[in-house]
C-alpha cells in the first residue's frame, strides 16, 4: 500500500476525528475545506503513484479517475457547504452542535468513499460503501423535520436491504473464487478473481451477479429500486444532495462495474451487458417522464440524476472502448454539472425560503447571479452545446447508433423527453414577476463557476492527456 | 452416522424455525424474545463452525453475536418498548396464514436455487447457504409485513443474522469481513436508535404508517 492511497483515506478520517472536537462552526467549516484540499492534493498525486494491486488495495486508471473526481467535488462542496451552513445557522434551522457533527460526518463520508474506491478486497469495498451510506442516512435526517425523518428512514431501510443483498452476492463470489483460488484472502481479492475469472463456476457467478445488481443497483438509483433517492435528495441539506448525486451514486456504479468485469470475463456466465442496457434504458425513460410531475425543485434534479445514472449504466452495458469512454466521460460531466446545479439550487431555496417550484418565480430579476448559474447548469445538464454533457451524450448516441440503431432511437427519445421538462421548469423559475419572499443570500459562486468552467472546457476542447487517460480507463473496463 | 455438518444444519434449521416464529408473533416483546433466541442459535452455529473448520477467530464473531444481538440489543429494545408503552399488538399488513405460505415458498425457492447452483461445493457449504438465504428472505418478508418501526429493526437484524451465517459457512472467508459485519450492526443500532428516538419525538408513536402521510411532492 503506497503513501498516496494511505493519505487519500487517512486525511479525511483524521480530519473527521479532529472536527468532532472543534466547537465553533466557522473554524470547523474552514477546517473542512482545508482537509478536503489536502485530500484533493493527495488524490491528484495518485496520478504519479505506481499502479498495481496488493492484497487489500488497488490502483489503476479507472479508480484514479474516480478518486480525483470524488475529491474534487468533495472539495468544492465543502466550500459551498461553508456558506450554506452559515445561512442555516443564522435562520436557526441547524444548531451549532449539529453543525459540528455535520462537518465531522462529511469528512468521514469522504474517507469511506475513498476506501471503497481504492479497495481491492471485495469485502473492504462493501464496508466502505456501507459506511458511506450509513453516514449519508444520518445527514439526510439532520433537519429532524417529519419529512426529513421519513426520507432518512426510507433511505435507511431500502439502502440497508440493498447493501445486504450485495453482501450476499459478495459471499457467493467468494465461494466461486474459493473453488478456483483456494481458501482465504486470494478468493476475496478482486484482481486475482479477475485473472482467474474463466475458471470460476459460471452458475455461482450468475447468481452472485443478480444479487450484486439488485444490491448495488439500489444504491445507483436504477428504476425500480430508486424509491429512496428523490426523498433523500430533497429533505437533506443541499450540500449532501450534491454529494449524493455527484459522488455516492458513482461509487455504487463503480462497485457494480468491478463485478461486471468479472462476470464478463467468464465465458460460461450470462453476459451482464444486455442486463445493464435494459435497466439503464428503463431508468432513463421512466425518470424522463417523471420529471414533468415534480413540484419540488430538489426532487426535480433528483429524478434527473436517475435519468443520467440510467444513461451511464446503459453506456457501460453497451461496452467496448468507445461506449465505455463515453460512459466515463458522461459520468464525470454529470457529477460536475449536477453538483453545480445543487449549489445554485441550495442558494435559490434559501433566497426564496421554499423548495416549491411554483413559489420560485422571476429569479432573473431578484437574483440575477443565481439565475445565470442555475440556467447555465440546467442548459448543460439538458445536453445543449457547447457544454461537455452534450459531447458525452452525443458520443453515447453515435456509438449506439452504429451498433444498435433501435436502442439509439429509444435513448434519444428519453433524452428529448427529459430535455423538455427541464427547460420548461427552468424558464418558469427564471422569468416573470419575482415572487415573494425574497431574501438576500451571500452566495459563494466559486464552486459553481469552477464546475461549469470545467464542463464548458470539456465541451469545447479535451486536452490530449485527459483523452489518453480516459481511453486507457475505458480499455481496462473492457 | 454423526457428521460435523449434521450439527451445523441442525442449528441453521433451528434459526430458520425462529425466523418463521417471528412471522406470526403479534406482540413486540414476543418478537424480541424470538429474535434473541435466533441470535443465540447463530452464536452456537458460528462457534460450531469455528470448531469444525478449525478457525478459532470465528469465536470472536460468535461472542459478538451472543453478547450484542442475543443479550444487549433485545434488552435495550425491550426497555425502550416498555418505556414508550407500546408492548401491545403489532398491526400486520398480511395475515398470518398468508405470511406463512409466502415464507414456505421463499424457503423452497432458496433451496431449489442454491442447491442447483452449488453442485460442486461441499455439503457443509451448500445446505448452510440455502438455509441462510431462506433466513434472509424471510427476514425481508417480515420487514414488509410489519408496520412497526421496532419490528422493522428486528427484521433487519434477523437479515444480518442470515448474512453472518452465510459468511461463516463459507470456508476460510477472511476475518476482516466478519468483524466489519459486526461493526456495521453496531452502527446500524446507533442509527436505528437515533431514528426511533426521533420518530417518537415527532409523532408520539413508532408506527411507520404515521410517516407515510408526509410526502415531499404533495406539499
Amino acid at each position: 500500500m503506497n503513501l498516496s492511497i494511505a493519505l487519500v483515506i487517512a486525511i479525511p478520517l483524521v480530519g473527521a476525528a479532529i472536527l468532532a472536537l472543534v466547537p465553533g462552526y466557522r473554524i470547523s467549516a474552514a477546517g473542512n475545506v482545508l482537509a478536503m484540499l489536502a485530500t484533493f492534493a493527495a488524490g491528484v498525486s495518485l496520478i504519479f503513484a505506481p499502479k498495481g494491486a496488493s492484497d487489500y488495495f488497488i490502483l489503476d486508471e479507472v479508480n484514479i479517475l474516480f478518486i480525483i473526481l470524488n475529491t474534487l467535488v468533495g472539495l468544492t462542496t465543502s466550500v459551498f457547504s461553508a456558506s450554506y451552513i452559515g445561512h442555516e445557522i443564522e435562520t436557526g434551522k441547524l444548531t451549532p452542535t449539529l453543525v459540528r457533527f455535520y462537518h465531522a460526518m462529511f469528512l468521514g463520508m469522504m474517507g469511506a468513499m475513498n476506501l471503497a474506491l481504492t479497495a481491492n478486497n471485495i469485502g473492504l469495498l462493501w464496508v466502505g460503501l456501507e459506511l458511506a451510506t450509513l453516514i449519508t442516512v444520518v445527514m439526510v435526517g439532520i433537519y429532524r423535520t417529519p419529512a426529513a425523518i421519513e426520507a432518512a428512514w426510507k433511505y435507511f431501510i431500502l439502502g440497508s436491504v440493498g447493501i445486504s443483498l450485495a453482501f450476499f452476492g459478495t459471499i457467493l463470489i467468494y465461494l466461486a473464487g474459493q473453488a478456483a483460488l483456494g481458501e482465504g484472502l486470494p478468493a476475496m481479492t478482486w484482481s486475482k478473481l479477475l485473472e482467474s475469472a474463466a475458471q470460476l463456476d459460471p452458475a455461482l457467478v450468475n447468481l452472485a451477479f443478480v444479487f450484486l445488481l439488485v444490491g448495488y443497483g439500489t444504491k445507483i438509483g436504477l428504476a425500480p429500486m430508486h424509491a429512496w433517492l428523490p426523498d433523500a435528495h430533497s429533505e437533506g441539506p443541499t450540500p449532501i444532495s450534491a454529494v449524493l448525486s455527484g459522488l455516492l451514486l458513482n461509487i455504487a456504479l463503480y462497485a457494480l462495474l468491478r463485478f461486471k468485469m468479472i462476470a464478463a470475463a467468464n465465458p460460461g456466465a450470462i453476459n451482464p451487458g444486455p442486463i445493464l442496457v435494459v435497466m439503464g434504458l428503463v431508468s432513463l425513460i421512466f425518470a424522463a417522464f417523471m420529471l414533468y410531475m415534480r413540484r419540488d425543485i430538489k426532487r426535480l434534479f433528483a429524478y434527473s440524476s436517475i435519468e443520467h445514472m440510467g444513461l451511464i449504466t446503459f453506456a457501460f452495458g453497451m461496452g467496448g472502448p468507445l461506449a465505455n469512454f463515453a460512459g466515463l466521460l458522461h459520468m464525470a460531466m454529470h457529477s460536475l454539472t449536477k453538483s453545480a446545479i445543487f449549489f445554485a439550487v441550495g442558494h435559490v431555496a434559501q433566497a426564496k425560503g421554499t423548495q416549491r417550484m411554483e413559489d420560485i418565480r422571476g429569479l432573473s430579476v431578484s437574483h440575477p447571479g443565481l439565475a445565470i448559474g442555475l440556467a447555465a447548469g440546467v442548459i448543460a445538464i439538458a445536453g445543449l452545446p457547447p457544454f461537455g454533457v452534450f459531447m458525452s451524450e452525443f458520443l453515447i448516441l453515435t456509438t449506439t447508433f452504429a451498433r444498435q440503431p433501435w436502442l439509439a432511437v429509444l435513448v434519444a427519445f428519453g433524452l428529448l423527453v427529459g430535455f423538455g421538462a427541464l427547460l420548461w421548469r427552468l424558464q418558469e423559475m427564471i422569468f416573470g414577476e419575482p415572487s415573494e419572499p425574497s431574501h438576500k443570500v451571500e452566495a459563494s459562486y466559486a464552486p459553481l463557476l469552477v464546475h461549469l468552467a470545467l464542463v464548458l472546457m470539456a465541451g469545447l476542447y479535451l486536452p490530449g492527456p485527459v483523452v489518453t487517460w480516459f481511453t486507457r480507463a475505458a480499455e481496462l473496463l473492457k | 452416522m454423526f457428521a460435523a455438518y449434521d450439527i451445523a444444519h441442525l442449528l441453521a434449521g433451528l434459526m430458520l424455525v425462529t425466523g418463521f416464529a417471528m412471522l406470526y408473533q403479534d406482540r413486540i416483546s414476543a418478537v424480541l424474545t424470538t429474535f434473541a433466541v435466533q441470535a443465540i442459535l447463530l452464536s452456537c452455529a458460528v462457534a460450531w463452525q469455528a470448531v469444525a473448520q478449525n478457525r478459532p477467530h470465528l469465536f470472536i464473531t460468535a461472542a459478538l453475536a451472543l453478547g450484542l444481538k442475543g443479550l444487549v440489543i433485545p434488552y435495550a429494545l425491550r426497555r425502550m418498548v416498555l418505556k414508550l408503552g407500546m408492548h401491545r399488538e403489532v398491526e400486520q399488513v398480511v395475515g398470518v396464514a398468508k405470511a406463512f405460505i409466502l415464507g414456505l415458498c421463499l424457503t423452497a425457492l432458496s433451496f431449489m436455487l442454491v442447491l442447483r447452483v452449488t453442485v460442486k461445493a461441499d455439503v457443509f457449504t451448500r445446505e448452510g447457504l440455502a438455509m441462510a438465504l431462506a433466513i434472509i428472505l424471510i427476514a425481508l418478508l417480515m420487514m414488509i409485513t410489519r408496520r412497526n418501526a421496532v419490528t422493522q429493526i428486528v427484521g433487519f437484524m434477523s437479515l444480518e443474522n442470515g448474512l453472518i451465517l452465510a459468511a461463516t459457512g463459507a470456508r476460510g472467508m477472511p476475518l476482516v469481513v466478519e468483524v466489519s459485519v459486526a461493526f456495521s450492526v453496531l452502527i446500524a443500532l446507533f442509527v436505528f436508535g437515533v431514528f426511533v428516538f426521533r420518530i417518537r419525538e415527532r409523532f408520539d408513536s413508532v408506527d411507520i404508517e404515521a410517516l407515510d402521510q408526509v410526502r415531499g411532492d404533495q406539499r
